[in-house]
């Protein structure tokens, strides 16, 4: 067991694991939007462990640098904030519902209607009001 | 007639060494039948496309770019751990919540750039931007201070992004 062996198994076992929690959380999460959280972001982290440990691995079997994983993150990185988004747009939408404890249900309608949100024309109120 | 004739040839330069280097990375090899290969589609590729672009504004500062990645890649980490520990602790206490951040950068490619940020960042997810792209809707997983979430995204990720665009 050398050195090289601890680190690919280590970034084996941390990718899995983030992998496992990003699960956990998609099951387990009460709401739509709080479930779209888990896979954003455990899961990238996963597979970046997961192909640093792939990395190592070829890299040292063929005793040449393999870096083309690095594209696999990449895409990945790109791809996962893009598909989140269309996700978390389809919901609001069709209206989804969201937790009853939800906060910023303001911002919540306002995003629905992908208008400008009711704060701007509060705050122009609050400041007419400060004003008078 | 385009005046400079490099970039007819090369209608987009950045993206050509992309599509080349992309190549070869996939096949993982430097042969110099994938090298030509490369070049050609490199070539070929982006004259093909190069008129259903959009005007984009360009980056100034590439170094600003690089500590920006760099930045955004260490907070992916953290945002993990937060997650993982969010994810495995008690749902009850948790405080979701939607905000909204109002947007001082206006073309397509910062607000996207910021939006995918957002996602991948510390328990926060963009859902959507308001038709006039004036405002920037965010779910946020524990919602604990609202002014203080949007005072750090516009610091930490908007700043950065509106000095690299220049704009």
């Amino acid at each position: 067991m050398n050195w090289t062996e601890l680190a690919i198994s280590f970034f084996v076992l941390l990718g899995g694991l983030f992998m496992l929690i990003g699960s956990i959380g998609l099951a387990r999460l009460p709401d739509f939007y709080m479930r779209l959280h888990a896979p954003t972001k455990a899961t990238t982290l996963g597979v970046g462990s997961l192909l640093i440990a792939s990395m190592l691995f070829f890299s040292i079997k063929n005793s040449m640098f393999s870096i083309h994983e690095v594209l696999i993150t990449i895409f990945l990185f790109i791809t996962a904030p893009v598909s989140a988004h269309m996700m978390a747009k389809a919901a609001l939408h069709v209206d989804t519902q969201t937790l009853e404890r939800t906060q910023g249900s303001e911002a919540h309608q306002a995003a629905t209607a992908r208008k400008s949100t009711p704060s701007e024309a509060d705050l122009a109120n609050k400041q007419e009001g400060s004003e008078s | 007639m385009d005046p400079n004739p490099r970039f007819r040839l090369f209608p987009m330069p950045v993206q050509s060494g992309l599509l080349f280097v992309v190549w070869l990375l996939m096949n993982n090899t430097l042969a110099v039948g994938h090298i030509f290969l490369a070049a050609l589609l490199a070539l070929a590729i982006p004259i093909a496309v190069s008129s259903l672009q959009h005007p984009q504004p360009t980056v100034h500062k590439p170094l600003l770019a690089l500590r920006y990645f760099l930045l955004v890649l260490m907070d992916i980490v953290i945002a993990n751990i937060q997650v993982a520990i969010l994810i495995l602790g008690p749902l009850k206490k948790m405080q979701p919540g939607f905000i909204a951040v109002p947007l001082d950068i206006k073309q397509n490619l910062p607000i996207t750039l910021l939006a995918s940020t957002v996602s991948l960042t510390p328990g926060t997810v963009s859902c959507d931007v308001s038709e006039d792209q004036c405002w920037l809707y965010i779910h946020a997983l524990n919602l604990v201070d609202e002014q203080e979430l949007i005072n750090s995204i516009k610091n930490r990720y908007e700043a950065p992004l509106k000095e690299i665009f220049g704009c």
